[in-house]
């Protein structure tokens, strides 16, 4: 688990929260996870690959979704499919945007895909070696869960190269 | 909710914005901040090439624009409309705010940059000093937004 990746999307996502959902946020329960992502509601997948590379997980229940839209548009909104996916994505573009700059500032540089959402019945798969972290944070709006896997490429580049070549 | 003074232009009529971003929630909330600065929204656009026609056919004043967006990004959509329309006052608004980002769009044309999410308070002193070189505004409040302007 390598905290300095995984520490500029929770800090991210804590000042994210807070700020566009106008209110205090907490951090209420954190776990490791190896296995395929089992989601709670309505999910944001994107993936990085570059100098470092992982996927970042936003998932939160239908419920959450549009209590949170009400608060970014501003007015009560009426629940939808279309408006639970853009909620999720806008949500996780944010989160990302902001880890994004953090870790870029600090001359990593990499791809961000945009977000893919799930919200049908089957598992997220979990990432091929690497361990996820678990976040849920407590926002005025409910609760939000972040997955985290993120990993340096090189460092994987050289476990590759260290397994000797069969002949 | 917080009130500002009013930007106007010299000529006392409202600032006229165009607003470009992909995200519905996103525009819905810069529609808002203008409003609270009682400014007019004149355009919206959802992508960089949508923005450029918007802005040949309203000639706003000042265009928000997102970075990442479907067809043309922001910073394309910048430098286009710089080409053509060299007073064009754009501020980029946008969650990923590396300094390359952010060089980028001011080398193409773009007068300054807020992150995502927007406080109106940095959005408000961000206008505030865009506007102040242009020759059509104040750039200084003269109005509660929402007060009589007479």
């Amino acid at each position: 688990m390598r905290m300095e990746l995984i520490q500029p999307f929770i800090n991210a996502a804590d000042a994210v929260f807070a700020e566009s959902l106008q209110g205090p946020t907490k951090i209420i329960d954190v776990e490791m996870d190896e296995d395929a992502y089992r989601r709670k509601g309505v999910a944001a997948l994107v993936l990085i690959k570059g100098d470092i590379e992982g996927r970042v997980i936003l998932d939160v229940s239908q419920e959450v979704a549009v209590k949170v839209a009400s608060v970014l548009a501003g007015a009560e909104m009426e629940a939808s499919e279309q408006l639970v996916r853009e909620t999720v994505c806008e949500l996780a573009n944010m989160v990302i945007g902001n880890s994004v700059t953090l870790l870029n500032d600090q001359g990593f540089h990499f791809k961000v895909f945009p977000p893919e959402v799930h919200m049908n019945e089957s598992g997220l798969a979990g990432s091929a070696d690497t361990e996820a972290l678990v976040i849920c944070i407590e926002t005025t709006c409910g609760d939000i869960f972040l997955n985290i896997a993120m990993r340096y490429l090189h460092r994987r580049r050289a476990e590759r190269s260290a397994v000797p070549a069969l002949d | 909710m917080k009130q500002f003074a009013a930007l106007l232009r010299k000529d006392n009529q409202s600032v006229r914005y165009l607003v470009v971003d992909d995200s519905v929630f996103a525009r819905k909330n810069l529609i808002k901040m203008i409003e609270m600065f009682g400014g007019e929204l004149a355009g919206e656009a959802g992508d960089g090439l949508t923005a450029i026609a918007e802005f040949n056919r309203i000639k706003p004043d000042i265009v928000l624009m997102d970075i990442t967006m479907p067809q043309m990004e922001g910073i394309e959509a910048v430098e286009r409309i710089v080409r053509q329309h060299s007073d064009a006052r754009i501020v980029m608004v946008s969650s990923v705010g590396y300094q390359e980002n952010i060089l980028a769009a001011l080398q193409k044309g773009a007068k300054h940059f807020v992150q995502k999410p927007v406080k109106p308070e940095v959005l408000y002193e961000i206008l505030r000093y865009v506007l102040s070189d242009d020759p059509n505004a104040t750039g200084a409040p003269v109005a509660l937004a929402g007060e009589s302007r007479s």
